[in-house]
């Protein structure tokens, strides 16, 4: 199917079953414990060994010599297969690390060795006994600050258009302001985990924790230099990934190269204290924003700089994902650096780009709101615009920015005379509300699907993924309702590479793309269903077919078709994003300077909601993820060993329970009919933009301290608080 | 973990002979902390002997009008025993705002004053660290390194981890004292003030049991009476370790005892700093304080214990 022009009226404009509220239809197998998650796969075959990796422990160098002796010998210990042993494996698609293999040490915990043993503890008491000589790489300095001096004003920018310095001059009001955001672990409950089949280094069965299959497939047979169609993996069930399981990792190389040593299936998980420097991150960033506006609150020029830090090849994160686009200046330039570091390895997570730039931007609008007396939200709106601001030409498909900042300011009670920073106080507990906006670009990826009708159901099968989001749901949703059939009459079939390709679940791009894929499927199999039945202007309803009124079911067939969605070129005449308000109150006491989050409120303007139930829950997962951020997440750079020191749950702190007070969610569902048929756009990453910037505005409220640097720890506020 | 042999002993006597009899030997209770450093290599006992089966749970009342506390009273049940709330406050409130309901109902009263830091460097065995491996220097003390969480006072330069126990805070504050059975069978009363020792050359000595010495009860004299408060701060609101914790206990008059968590090698008290609670917060740390050597990261904590017993000296 081929999407190239504008939706117009279709069968979701009368829809029943998308756009409704339904429960996860996985919901009853998550919660008994049944749905099979890659680790505890049993059954899928007989005889697994266990295997447990080893991290280098040097911040990056050479491995001068490996003793096995020990670990060869340790009980139940059947391979140990060493980087050593082998050269460096190919990089598979977005890894700039190598998995495995070469005495090369480009990052702290990078995969070693794996020991591959008859029981889970047997590994890894022999893992414990392998030792290793390094030499050392040269001392690196890994001041992002002083890269971020260094590369200021170097390199072509990104964007650059208008007269920036007439913008910075007479009479403008100015802002001009460091900010620093930390890096970020993905640590998504179910670590990385695999169990691969290379038995006879043969045909591969790798069943693992995966959110893009079509990538992880091809970048397996890469690394492995086998060919793809010798390969198979399974990801029917995701414990969380955040991004961090986008790629081909370290589980699942160590799993299969240990079962090619092994002679049998092994299964490996990667321990969680290992899966900070062994896996992917979010880089931390330093960034500088100058901004100027009239003294009536429109933006004359917006500056925006960034710098993050990535491995030779790598992406980093570029902060200024979201500033292009977002607000409607005169003026303006932005340019995202890269400094190349010796650390472990930077990609993509949850909303890459904006999480970290709106941490900053949003900041900084508060701070020019407040330079201009202005209320906030009067200050946003007076900049939202219609139009790629350095390219007029080019319109959004659909924007309400501005329906998301006065729907929320309404239903959160958003004062904009509201006091004074510092001044309203409830016992020990400033008080302080902020808002912060939401901004999120609506990929759309190509997607395919099986449609069939197989005893009685309708079939669906897709190497979609479903990583919590609620993928079986929605696409059930749009399956049946493009079959007129019931959620019941529909059997979902996700994450197997077997089946046709689909976006996969990542940039927030998943839901969009393989709902689409999946109407594509299912009108495809509407005409085979048709044709069988020698029908013309056959019409679906009720669950059954028919021309005019004769009627009849089609369950009872034997028919399938395969087909997928490709996104026309039309679509690049126009910006697609997705918006958003998050409005937080915030105590701070007034003695320790702890911060603690009242109550949230996001409003989204995300396209059609294909399922109300599924998409708050990721927006408040978001809101959850973006609470961390704002208050505790922060990878501890040991800059002397260039490792992260807190890697594990108890010292890298996500927001617990007690942290999350009330949430609201609000949808526009605004139609999007350049989206997508469906109308709809991603969501999943929405939630998380702009949150923490929303929390800092509130406890600059609050207290009257304006707070450039996250995590808001207390101790950067002590020495500011009033006197006690 | 490395493989170990295990027995579970009735008599707490003979459970600390055979400790002191078998190289390699530790006692578990709750299992809340020692068997995460077994996973972790960081313990390596080549034998477990499980206290579990010693009874050593029932709270009594003492001669002295005080309570007598067994060594497997869960932090659980100690924190709820009717007794408890009401006499010493202090100590349920201390517990309540440690670690999590599941690890609470596991976790026992001597394991609790047991357990092992949470400094980073300890925790990583590709680390420095000359509590875990005597000799291989301080991790958290070197260049660029990770000390935020760490001790500001009764450090060395060998080791500045904390301890990280609620529970042992109010419990120095209460005077509470550590009895136990030495392996040759006689009983040993230990002032909480002296069971935890400071770093020193030596941080990997953590306190005074001798080998095998086996913790049995913990007394607690008899009630002090006074407001009893414990504020513990951290960035999170639950589910952390203390940044600094403060245990007060305040009387009518003015007076009073305060301990602090997440600063130091043991719960820091002093009786000089005890006297100055009539002049205020700011007194109090001064004197508690006096001397303390933080690093750049954890300077923060002096200011904030500050902060916190002046927060806590409005309510009491």
């Amino acid at each position: 199917m081929q999407f190239n022009e504008p939706a117009g009226t279709n069968l979701f404009d009368s829809a029943t079953i998308v756009g409704k509220d339904h429960t996860r239809i996985d919901g009853p197998l998550k919660v008994t414990g049944a749905a099979p998650y890659a680790y505890e796969r049993h059954d899928v075959v007989e005889g697994q060994l266990y295997g447990y990796p080893v991290g280098a422990t040097i911040g990056h160098g050479t491995i001068t010599a490996m003793d096995t002796e020990a670990a060869k010998a340790a009980p139940g210990v059947r391979a140990v297969v060493t980087t050593l042993d082998i050269d460096p494996l190919e990089l598979g698609m977005n890894n700039v690390a190598r998995l495995f293999g070469g005495s090369e040490v480009m990052h702290y915990h990078q995969a070693i060795a794996v020991v591959v043993a008859d029981s889970f503890e047997q590994a890894r008491a022999a893992a414990n006994l392998i030792t290793v000589s390094y030499e050392e790489g040269e001392a690196v300095d890994y001041s992002l600050d002083a890269a971020f001096e260094r590369m200021e004003g170097t390199g072509e920018p990104d964007t650059q258009y208008g007269d920036m310095e007439a913008a910075f001059s007479d009479g403008a009001v100015t802002i001009d302001q460091m900010y620093h955001t930390p890096g970020e672990s993905h640590q998504m409950m179910e670590p990385f985990a695999s169990i691969v089949d290379w038995s006879d280094g043969g045909d591969l069965t790798g069943w693992i924790s995966n959110q893009m299959i079509n990538w992880t497939h091809g970048s397996l047979a890469t690394t492995l230099g086998i060919n793809k169609e010798r390969v198979r993996i399974e990801s029917p069930y995701v414990g969380g990934g955040f991004g961090g399981k986008l790629w081909l990792r370290a589980d699942t190389v160590l799993a299969a190269l240990g079962s090619r040593a092994a002679g049998a299936p092994v299964k490996l998980a990667l321990p969680r204290p290992m899966m900070m420097n062994n896996a992917t991150h979010r880089s931390a960033t330093v960034q500088r924003i100058r901004l100027a506006a009239n003294p009536d609150g429109s933006l004359r020029g917006i500056s925006h700089e960034n710098v993050s830090y990535c491995l030779p090849g790598g992406r980093g994160e570029n902060a200024t994902a979201q500033t292009p686009l977002f607000y409607a200046s005169e003026a303006m330039h932005v340019k995202n650096h890269l400094a190349e570091m010796p650390l472990p390895e930077t990609a993509d997570m949850r909303a890459p780009g904006e999480a970290a730039g709106l941490m900053a931007l949003e900041i900084a609008m508060d701070e020019m709101a407040e330079a201009l007396e202005m209320d906030p939200v009067a200050f946003r709106l007076a900049n939202d615009t219609q139009v790629t601001p350095s390219n007029p030409d080019m319109p959004f498909s659909e924007r309400h920015f501005a329906e998301c900042l006065e729907q929320g300011a309404e239903a959160f009670g958003w004062d904009s005379s509201r006091p004074a920073p510092g001044s309203r106080r409830e016992g020990d507990w400033l008080i302080g509300q902020g808002v912060a906006g939401a901004f999120r670009g609506a990929l759309a990826l190509p997607s395919g699907a099986r449609a069939a009708i197989e005893n009685g159901k309708l079939v669906i099968e897709t190497d979609m993924t479903d990583i919590g989001t609620g993928s079986y749901t929605i696409l059930a949703q749009t399956a049946a309702e493009t079959m007129s059939l019931t959620m019941d009459d529909v059997e979902m079939r996700l994450g197997n590479s077997a089946y046709p390709v689909s976006s996969g679940s990542g940039g927030q791009f998943g839901a969009v793309s393989s709902s689409t894929g999946v109407y594509a499927a299912c009108m495809a199999l509407r005409e085979k269903i048709a044709q069988q039945l020698g029908l013309e202007e056959a019409t679906f309803a009720d669950g059954q077919v028919g021309s005019g009124n004769e009627r009849q079911s089609f369950l009872e067939l034997d028919v399938e078709a395969v087909d997928s969605i490709q996104w026309g070129d039309f679509m690049g005449e126009f910006q697609k994003a997705t918006f958003g308000a998050h409005f937080v109150e915030v105590g701070v006491n007034v003695y320790t300077g702890e911060t603690r989050v009242r109550r949230m409120l996001a409003v989204c303007d995300a396209g059609r909601i294909i399922n109300p139930v599924t998409a708050r829950s990721q927006v408040i997962g978001g809101m959850v993820m973006g609470v961390g951020a704002a208050l505790s997440e922060d990878m501890a750079l040991d800059t002397g060993r260039g490792m992260f020191a807190n890697h594990d749950l108890a010292s890298y702190e996500v927001a617990v329970h007690a942290d999350i007070p009330e949430q609201e969610v609000i949808f526009l569902d605004t139609l999007d009919d350049v989206a997508s048929p469906l109308k709809a756009k991603g969501v999943g990453e929405l939630g998380l933009c702009g949150v923490a910037a929303a929390v800092a505005n509130a406890v600059y409220n609050a207290t009257g301290i304006r707070l450039r640097e996250y995590p808001l720890t207390l101790d950067l506020m002590l020495d500011q608080l009033p006197e006690v | 973990m490395k493989a170990f042999s295990y027995e579970k002993p009735t008599d707490a006597a003979a459970a600390a002979a055979r400790a002191a009899e078998v190289e390699g030997a530790k006692f578990v209770a709750g299992g809340t902390n020692l068997l995460d450093l077994m996973k972790l290599q960081i313990e390596a006992p080549v034998h477990l002997i499980d206290v579990n089966g010693l009874g050593l749970d029932e709270i009594t009342e003492t001669d002295e009008g005080g309570l007598r506390i067994g060594t497997l009273v869960t932090n659980t049940t100690l924190m709820a025993d009717d007794r408890i709330r009401r006499d010493y406050a202090v100590l349920t409130r201390a517990i309540a705002a440690g670690a999590s309901g599941q690890l609470r109902n596991k976790a026992t009263t001597g394991g609790n004053l047991l357990q092992r830091t949470r400094c980073p460097y300890f925790y990583d065995t590709a680390m420095p660290c000359n509590k875990r491996a005597p000799g291989s220097g301080c991790g958290a003390l070197s260049e660029g390194a990770f000390s935020r969480q760490l001790g500001v006072i009764g450090t060395s330069e060998s080791c500045i981890a904390t301890h990280p126990s609620d529970m042992a805070v109010a419990m120095r504050a209460l005077d509470a004292v550590v009895e136990t059975v030495t392996p040759s069978g006689n009983t040993r009363q230990i002032p909480l003030e002296e069971f935890h020792l400071l770093p020193g050359d030596t941080p990997e000595q953590e306190n005074a049991l001798m080998d095998g010495e086996l913790i049995t009860h913990v007394v607690l004299p008899a009630p002090v009476g006074g407001v009893q408060s414990y504020h513990k701060v951290r960035d999170r609101a639950s589910y952390a370790f203390a940044l600094v914790s403060v245990a007060l206990i305040r009387q009518p008059d003015g007076t009073g005892r305060v301990a602090l968590g997440g600063v130091a090698p043991k719960p820091w008290r002093s009786a000089e700093a005890d006297a100055e609670l009539p002049n205020g917060a700011r007194a109090v740390i001064a004197k508690l304080l006096e001397g303390a050597n933080p690093t750049e990261e954890n300077a923060f904590k002096i200011t904030l214990a500050e902060r916190t017993l002046a927060a806590m000296l409005k309510e009491a």
